[in-house]
Order: C-alpha cells, then sequence, then structure tokens
C-alpha cells in the first residue's frame, strides 16, 4: 500500500466525525461515501464506525445527551437524572424523543468524577446536575437557548499542591523556560538528564520513559513520532483534564522536548471526545506556541529540529487509552490492541518509531529539564521520584486534584480529601485494586502502593458488589471483543455477581469468580483484559467477610427463582385467556 | 539461513531458527500446540482465540505471539496451561450457540476437534444463549453467527482479487461481530468461497449448495486419530457400598429418549448389566414414583418447565450420584435452540399464528395439570449439582457402561476419541 493511501486512511476518524456533527447520525450513504472516498471496502469503514460509541447509525438527535454511568456517577445520582432525563424529553434511554430532537445515552466515565453526576449535551459538559435542572434545560433548549450559554464551566478544583517549593506540575509557569535549556543540551542530554530523573510513566504503566524515548531514538525509520496519550479514560481519572485547562503550554512544551529527544517532526494529541470541550483552549496554546515560534517552524535548540502539533479527536472507546489500540485508532482504524509482538517504539504510527507518552509524563518531562533532575529527584521516593497527580472523588468533603510527592500515605490523602467513614478506596480505577480505609498506613510509591491517577473513596454505607458490578459492566462494554476471555469473559462474570446480588449464588460460585477472574488475568490478549477482574479478585481478598455473607449454602440444591423463571410464560397466558 | 536456536518445552530440547513462530516451531519438535486462529502466513499474528496458552520463562502468553528464543525454557503440558487451554474453548462453546448435530460442519469442525482433543464434557461457564442470527444476504456464502468465535481468519485472509476485504468486526464488547461486506462478497468466485468456507474453523462460513457434509465415520475428526485414549474428568468415585445389587434410577427430561435408546445399544452386555443392577424408577420400568435410594440416577435432558424441575430435585433428594447424560441434559440442547428467542414469541408461532380459523383468537394451553414453561431451557446443574456428565447427541453406549461401571463398581476406563462425541 503506498504512503498517500496510508494517510488518506488516516483521515477516517474526521470523516465519520464531519457526517455525524453535520446530520448527527451516520447513515449507509455516508458509509459507502467515505469508502468510495478511501478506497476501501464498505465494510472497513462500517467496522471502524461501530467501534466507536459517539458514532451513530441511526439519527441520535439534535441534541444528544451522554450521561456518565460509571460508579461514582451511579452513586451521586445517576437513576434520578436519567429519569428526570426521559420525563423532561418524553423519551426512551439509549434513542431519540418522537420529535427526534433529545437522543438519551450512556456513556462510560466522562473525567468529570469530582462533579458528578455530570452529562454531556453535543459535548458541552453539565455538571453536578439534578433534576430540577435537566427540566429547567431541557425547556430552555426547546425555547432555542444556545448549548454554549447553558453549558457549565469546568471547575479544576485543584486542591493540594506539596507545601514549600515541592510542586512539580502546579508551580508558577513561563513560557519557553523550559524550552531555553535545549539551546544548551542535546537530544541524547534530554535523554540523559529524564533517566537521572527516574521518570516513570504516568498513565498507568509506569515505564521508564528515559528507556521508551531511547529505544524510540536509536530505531531507524524514515520518520519519528511523538503521540500524547490524552485519552484519559480510566473511570475516576480526571487529572489530565485540569493539566489540559490550566496548562496546555506545559504540555506543549513537553512535547517540544520528547519531539527533541527522540527525533520526531510530528506529535499528535490523542484527545478523547469527552473533553472536547477543552479543544480551543489546546488550539489556542498552539496557536500562541507557533506564534512565538516553537512550533512548525525550525526551534532554536542545540540541534535545531522543525517540530510540530495536531489534534486528533477520539471517538469515544476507553481501550484506545490502551498505546497500540490508540495508535491503530490515530490510523482510522478500530482501536484493537496489538499482540505484543513489536512495540510502537519499533513500528508505531505509520509502522515508524513512534513514542506513546501520558500528558502527564510530558508535563513532568518539562518541568524536569526546566528545574533539573536532581531536583526532581530530591522529592518522592527512592523507587517514584517527583510528584504524581491523583484524581480523588467519591465520598469525599474536598473532590478535585492532588498533586502529592510520591510517598503520602493512604491516611493522609484520607485526611486531606475529608474523606468521609470510609470503607475503602477504590486505586487506579476498575483495573486498579481496592485498599481498604483500614491500611491507613499503606504508602502511595512505587514501593509500595502504585496509582495511575484514579483515587475513588467509598463510605460504609456503599455496597462492595454494586460497586464490582459496575466495573464488570463497564468492561463488558469497552472490552475491544478481539479476545475470548476478555470479550465474553467478563460478559460471563456479569452473570455470576447476578446471581450474587440475587442471593442465589453457593459458596463455589465465589470459588469458581475467583478462578475465573484469574483466567482472564492469564489469557486475555491485552492490558485491559488482563486487569479487567483484578478490582472483582482484590475485593474479594480484602473484604472475604462481605462476600461470604451474599452467598447462600442449601444442600445440593443450587439457587433457582421459579417464581422468575415462570413468569413470561404466565404473563403470555394472562395476555391470552 | 537463519541462526539456529535451542530451547526447551517442558525440558524437552528443542531446535527452531531464530525468531519462527512458537506454534510452528513446537510442531516441528514434534509438539502439538492448539490453536484456532494461528495461520503461519498471518504476521504479526491474530493472537485472538488465546488457546495456545504456554509459559515462557514463568510468564503466561498466547504461543502465537512468541518467536523461538536462543534458551527460552517453555512450559506447555502442565496441569494449570491444560487448565487454561480447556477453559478458553468452553468458553466458546458457552459463548456461541453451538449445536453440534444440526451442524453442517461437525466432525470437520476445528472447535469441536479440539473439544475432543482436551476432553471437554461440559462447559464450566454458563452459556450466553446470545440471540444471533443466520445471515443470508450474501450471494455465495451464508453467516451462521451463532458458530462464530471471533478468530478473525476470515477479516484477515479473506479478500478480494482487486484487495478488497469481504469480512470486518462489527461493534465492540460483549457485542463484537463478524459481519460480510455484500458488494465484496459477489466478487467471489466459488473457489474463493469454498476457501474461506474452509478458513472457518467451525461452521460459522457456509458456502451454498457446496456443504455437502461427509457421513458420520468420515469425517475428519473422526479420522484423526480415531483410537487415541480422550482425557475425560475421571468419574473417579469409589465404588458404591450397600446392597450387592446396586440400583439405577433414570428419566427423560426435556429430551427426546435418544439417549435413553443408547443406553440400550450395548446389546447383549445388556443381560450381563441386568444381573448385577437393579433399575428402580425410569422409563424402562414405568415405576413412576422413588420407593426407595438409589445409587445411581441418570438425567436424559435439560429443564423446560417446572414439572422437570420437580423431577430433577426428586433424582438430587434420592440418589447418591447423579450423571447428565447427553447434550441436553448438560446444558439444554437442541431444545435451547428457544432459548434466544423470547417465549412469548415462541408461544405466540406455535399457538397464535398456527391455530386454525376454528380457534377464535390465540390460546396458549394452560391447566392446573400441565406444567409451566420455564422462560428458557435450562441445563440440570443450573438447579441440582451434577457429578458426572456425559456428552453427545445421544452419547456412545459403551463411553455411558464405563462410566457406570466406574462409578457403581469401581472399574477402571479410558475412553477413546470415536467413544467421544458431541453429536
Amino acid at each position: 500500500m503506498t504512503t498517500t493511501h496510508h494517510s488518506e486512511k488516516t483521515q477516517l476518524l474526521n470523516l465519520l466525525w464531519a457526517c455525524q456533527d453535520a446530520k448527527g447520525f451516520i447513515s449507509n450513504q455516508d458509509i459507502f461515501d467515505i469508502a468510495a472516498k478511501l478506497d476501501v471496502s464498505a465494510i472497513e469503514v462500517e467496522g471502524v464506525c461501530t467501534f466507536y460509541h459517539f458514532f451513530h447509525r441511526k439519527p441520535a438527535g439534535k441534541y444528544i445527551i451522554y450521561l456518565n454511568n460509571s460508579i461514582l456517577s451511579e452513586l451521586k445520582g445517576y437513576s434520578a437524572i436519567r429519569k428526570a432525563l426521559e420525563q423532561a424529553t418524553g423519551g426512551h434511554w439509549g434513542g431519540v424523543d418522537s420529535t427526534g430532537q433529545f437522543g438519551l445515552f450512556d456513556t462510560s466515565c466522562i473525567g468529570l468524577s469530582d462533579q458528578e453526576p455530570a452529562m454531556l449535551i453535543n459535548f458541552y459538559p453539565f455538571v453536578k446536575v439534578t433534576p430540577e435542572r435537566v427540566f429547567q434545560l431541557i425547556s430552555a433548549l426547546r425555547a432555542g437557548a444556545s448549548l454554549a450559554e447553558l453549558a457549565d464551566t469546568v471547575e479544576d478544583h485543584l486542591r493540594y499542591v506539596p507545601p514549600g517549593d515541592r510542586a512539580i506540575f502546579f508551580r508558577d509557569f513561563a513560557p519557553g523556560r523550559a524550552l531555553q535549556r535545549l539551546t544548551t543540551i542535546s537530544p541524547q542530554q534530554v535523554i540523559d538528564e529524564i533517566r537521572e530523573a527516574h521518570l516513570l510513566g504516568m498513565g498507568g504503566a509506569f515505564f521508564p520513559t528515559a528507556d521508551k524515548w531511547q529505544i524510540c531514538r536509536n530505531n531507524p525509520g524514515e520518520q519519528h513520532y511523538l503521540v500524547c496519550n490524552a485519552d484519559e479514560g480510566e473511570p475516576g481519572t480526571f487529572k489530565d483534564r485540569v493539566l489540559m485547562n490550566r496548562l496546555p503550554e506545559l504540555l506543549i512544551e513537553g512535547m517540544l522536548i520528547g519531539g527533541y529527544a527522540i527525533g520526531a517532526a510530528e506529535g499528535i494529541i490523542y484527545l478523547r471526545a469527552e473533553y472536547r470541550y477543552l479543544l480551543p483552549r489546546l488550539e489556542a496554546a498552539i496557536a500562541t506556541y507557533k506564534q512565538l515560534g516553537w512550533l512548525g517552524q525550525p526551534t532554536p535548540a542545540k540541534e535545531p529540529y522543525t517540530f510540530d502539533i495536531r489534534i486528533q479527536m477520539g471517538a469515544g472507546a476507553y481501550v484506545c487509552g490502551e498505546e497500540t489500540a490508540l495508535l491503530d485508532s490515530l490510523m482510522g482504524k478500530r482501536g484493537e490492541p496489538w499482540p505484543k509482538v513489536f512495540f510502537p517504539v519499533e513500528r508505531g504510527y505509520l509502522g515508524q518509531p513512534t513514542s506513546v507518552n501520558n500528558v502527564e509524563t510530558l508535563c513532568a518531562a518539562a518541568r524536569i529539564i526546566e528545574l533539573g533532575a536532581k531536583a526532581f529527584r530530591s522529592l518522592g521516593t527512592p523507587g517514584s521520584p517527583g510528584t504524581k497527580l491523583l484524581s480523588v472523588a467519591g465520598d469525599c468533603r474536598f473532590p478535585g486534584i492532588y498533586e502529592i510527592e510520591w510517598g503520602m500515605t493512604v491516611g493522609e490523602l484520607l485526611g486531606f480529601c475529608g474523606a468521609e467513614d470510609p470503607y475503602f478506596i477504590q486505586v487506579s480505577g476498575p483495573s486498579g485494586i481496592c485498599v481498604p480505609a483500614a491500611e491507613q498506613s499503606r504508602c502511595i510509591c512505587s514501593e509500595d502502593l502504585l496509582c495511575g491517577g484514579s483515587v475513588m473513596v467509598f463510605n460504609t454505607q456503599r455496597d462492595l458488589l454494586q460497586v464490582m458490578i459496575n466495573f464488570t459492566e463497564f468492561f463488558k462494554k469497552e472490552s475491544c471483543g478481539v479476545c475470548t476471555p476478555c470479550r465474553a469473559g467478563n460478559f460471563i462474570l456479569g452473570r455470576k455477581l447476578d446471581l450474587l446480588k440475587r442471593g442465589l449464588a453457593r459458596p463455589a460460585d465465589l470459588e469458581e469468580i475467583r478462578q475465573w477472574g484469574q483466567l482472564l488475568g492469564v489469557a486475555s490478549r491485552c492490558g485491559l483484559g488482563k486487569a479487567s477482574a483484578h478490582a472483582l479478585i482484590n475485593a474479594m481478598q480484602k473484604f472475604p467477610a462481605y462476600f461470604q455473607q451474599r452467598v447462600r449454602a442449601k444442600g445440593r440444591e443450587k439457587g433457582f427463582d421459579l417464581d422468575r423463571a415462570l413468569g413470561d410464560y404466565r404473563e403470555a397466558v394472562e395476555q391470552t385467556s | 539461513m537463519k541462526k539456529i536456536v535451542n530451547f526447551t518445552i517442558d525440558g524437552k530440547p528443542c531446535q527452531a531458527p531464530e525468531g519462527e513462530n512458537l506454534v510452528k516451531a513446537a510442531a516441528a519438535n514434534g509438539i502439538k500446540i492448539p490453536s484456532l486462529c494461528y495461520y503461519e502466513h498471518i504476521d504479526p499474528p491474530l493472537g485472538t482465540c488465546r488457546v495456545c496458552m504456554v509459559k515462557v520463562d514463568k510468564k503466561a502468553f498466547a504461543a502465537c505471539t512468541i518467536k523461538a528464543k536462543e534458551g527460552m525454557q517453555v512450559e506447555f503440558d502442565v496441569p494449570e496451561l491444560n487448565d487454561a487451554r480447556k477453559a478458553m474453548v468452553e468458553m466458546m462453546f458457552a459463548e456461541g450457540n453451538h449445536f453440534c448435530p444440526a451442524c453442517e460442519k461437525s466432525g470437520d469442525c476445528d472447535l469441536q476437534g479440539l473439544g475432543y482433543r482436551l476432553g471437554v464434557t461440559i462447559s464450566r461457564f454458563p452459556h450466553l444463549f446470545l440471540n444471533r442470527f443466520i445471515d443470508y444476504r450474501p450471494k455465495r456464502i451464508v453467516v451462521e453467527h451463532n458458530r462464530c468465535i471471533l478468530c478473525r481468519r476470515c477479516v484477515e485472509e479473506v479478500n478480494t482479487k482487486d484487495g478488497f476485504p469481504v469480512f470486518s468486526f462489527l461493534n465492540r464488547g460483549a457485542s463484537t461481530e463478524v459481519r460480510v461486506d455484500y458488494d465484496q462478497e459477489a466478487k467471489l468466485d466459488e473457489e474463493e468461497a469454498i476457501k474461506a468456507m474452509h478458513l472457518c474453523p467451525t461452521g460459522a462460513i457456509l458456502v451454498r449448495g457446496k456443504t455437502q457434509p461427509r457421513p458420520r465415520g468420515e469425517r475428519k475428526y473422526d479420522l484423526q486419530d480415531a483410537g487415541q485414549t480422550v482425557t475425560t474428568p475421571k468419574a473417579g468415585m469409589a465404588p458404591l457400598k450397600g446392597q450387592p445389587k446396586k440400583v439405577i434410577a433414570t428419566t427423560s427430561l426435556a429430551g427426546c429418549f435418544g439417549c435413553h435408546m443408547s443406553l440400550l445399544d450395548i446389546d447383549e452386555e445388556l443381560m450381563d448389566v441386568i444381573e448385577v443392577v437393579d433399575i428402580s424408577k425410569s422409563p424402562l420400568t414405568d415405576i413412576k414414583k422413588f420407593t426407595r435410594r438409589c445409587d445411581v440416577g441418570i438425567i436424559e435432558g435439560g429443564c423446560c418447565n417446572d414439572e422437570n424441575i420437580e423431577v430433577l430435585k426428586a433424582f438430587r433428594a434420592n440418589c447418591d450420584v447423579l450423571v447428565a447424560l447427553g447434550e441436553c441434559a448438560i446444558w439444554g440442547g437442541l431444545p435451547a435452540m428457544r432459548n434466544f428467542v423470547p417465549l412469548e414469541e415462541c408461544l405466540n408461532e406455535a399457538y397464535g399464528h398456527a391455530t386454525s380459523d376454528l380457534e377464535q383468537g390465540k390460546v396458549i394451553p394452560h391447566h392446573v395439570d400441565l406444567p409451566e414453561l420455564l422462560d428458557r431451557v435450562y441445563g440440570c446443574n443450573e438447579l441440582v449439582e451434577i457429578d458426572y456428565y456425559i456428552p453427545g447427541c445421544p452419547p456412545d453406549a459403551s463411553h455411558i457402561w464405563k462410566v457406570l461401571k466406574n462409578i457403581l463398581f469401581g472399574a477402571d476406563y479410558s475412553i477413546i476419541k470415536s467413544e467421544f462425541k458431541y453429536d
């Protein structure tokens, strides 16, 4: 295949977005037209289109409303909002009302966990929504009010930075301070400095950034690419949202530095569609850096180079936060993680060596170059120097962003965030682990408890099983669907949890849940699948008594709800007699 | 020439060119790692079916994603991995709707063959009974989505002469499915379509008029390793104590009595059996009620109504060991074909649309003496604990009796492949 053909195909998501935005859905004719334009099979286009849940194949309304269905939303009033939306619009969930005005849909976490329940209407954010507000909004929209005016301003809720001069991210920022250093150091020296700082990937995998950049730099290719992973999808995480809203300039400098280090001429920000309202902010910052002479023209550096940044919008798929899935999505394909036979640093975007780095990692890199590795290393713990942004939400008085020095204890964090009667915290989201609040002395750092960014606090009134069912449903929807254990396994685990919820499970079922969860961890194709039952197994380990008490053992008969099983028949008979 | 590297599989020294795919490298060293999606020429490998699980230097991987490397230590035939591989196959049976007795590809199906090879008697996972459809729209082929395991072979491999893919994945998560591009499919000639059919490891891609199933006994997996022992879970029961003559009860729930016919298929050996076994409650004796405790209860058929459940529970209460005999008892079998159609629709089809015009409107039979229908057909182990499963539609007679003799008298046995069938 020729390169031109390749690069045209990378436009597929944008072409689909154009149709979606223009009409509110993507018609069969659109699919055929795009297929003809790109010279591909219509089924390929449809395959890509149906992978992303913000693309609709049927009219989805003039106003498409996405209500977050993550666990935190569920606990803060999801069902009341959903009911209010149905009543106010007269529509049914998952479809469009009879006038074709309002489409009502679920979506996974939209990165507003600190202000739930939250929803997007045509990607404008609405936070801390109440049923009353829903009725007001819908009538205002019916009366022709503009969404831009109705929409909320998303607060950053920056709650904590380390005292003294110990903040890394949220300290004073002046454009170019980090970039100035590039005039005195070579790309290799940048990597060396990052290595000395021992910067780890902040997206959640904690791979040493310097190693990634070094391998990428060393690999030969016609082009090298730097990709910024701004597809922050792990439920409960919103740190990248705040970074991009508050300090987009820092991100751009991080990308310029990363691009310099690996020898890239192009940087791409893969921005999740849920954060579309951040697009103007990011674009303005990019424009500023062009004006300042750093982007799109030779950048002043010891080894001069030219670097530019563009933004690619995602279209709704959690799994695209996995770097290889993200790259496929960037290339206009379904976002399916690759079997790990080679890595992006070897063959990434368009087959070229590519470094994919999280927003926070790139921002940290810029600060390291600005402040020096030594200053960075003097913070945090030996295994995880520096600071970390935590998105804290749930049952606490001060949900928001906490820039902590690695090494803070769970107890300290619970104290700072005003946790109310905490029962457990879910660390790193549904694919992370469950830490009982009693484990106050656990230390958040690589030596003990690593955290990708999501910290969800649950109080003692919360039902652990409800949380786990929400997580399993999340994976069932967000699995890419390619491998059997993740696609079918989470579905099957969901059925098992339903038994538990209905009081029909036996002790053997608990053991099976544990074994099957482990199987998903062993056999799944990518990190998402491997981690998908992690939280569940972990919760069962931490709270065995809770799960035991949900189990009903009864001889050699199994739990079975006969009335429920006969319900359909009885109803059918009643209707006809 | 590529460098030859030395490595081990389960301690056995192996050699292969460096970088060779481990599935291929193992085969060259006489070790057959099972897989449903691996194809030598697809690079990077698909890695979708996850059946070829191995451990390399103590870490689990799909073998097809591993390249031969000097000194690597591969674990393959170890209990943990054998179980994981078996679980993957069982999961495919639970996810799709695999009715082997009604499938054109039965006996020639890689998934089924792997089920035999790994001794799968039941899926440990609950069947999902998803309502999938059969796509008759393509010109030459029919896509039977019930049987699709989403291995992705067709997506990667079936292209038109002018280079357009014919298949693609659609949707995401639990709703992922394979779909055909009708325009592209129409460009395939018959030979290409037949190739696509053979590429499919199950019976999901069929070519109109070209399926021609071979007769039982002459199919690929009938012929392959027919005499080989299948590792089934051993009944492993201690011989039952108690009265010298053992007591058996049997029943047919939502079944066709075909399994009972198979019970009789041991022919003259039946005379020996009668010497040592009393048959209590059973359609064979027409004894309707349990009058004494039984050693073994044999259940044919799953549960489609409340009476089935009542009988099954009585069997559980009155028998020491319960054996689920045949596909229907194990997971629902052919009657479970209604499981993805809402009950109301089934009833309408049978009694609503089909009644003569003598009747005014539709009447669904109901009476206090009539059993009430369940929302779907359930396998027996969804209601009670089952101790042993004998697959087949019907199961092979010698398989049945080997297991029974083991349970009753502790007689050792092994099942050979020709006695192990799903159809």
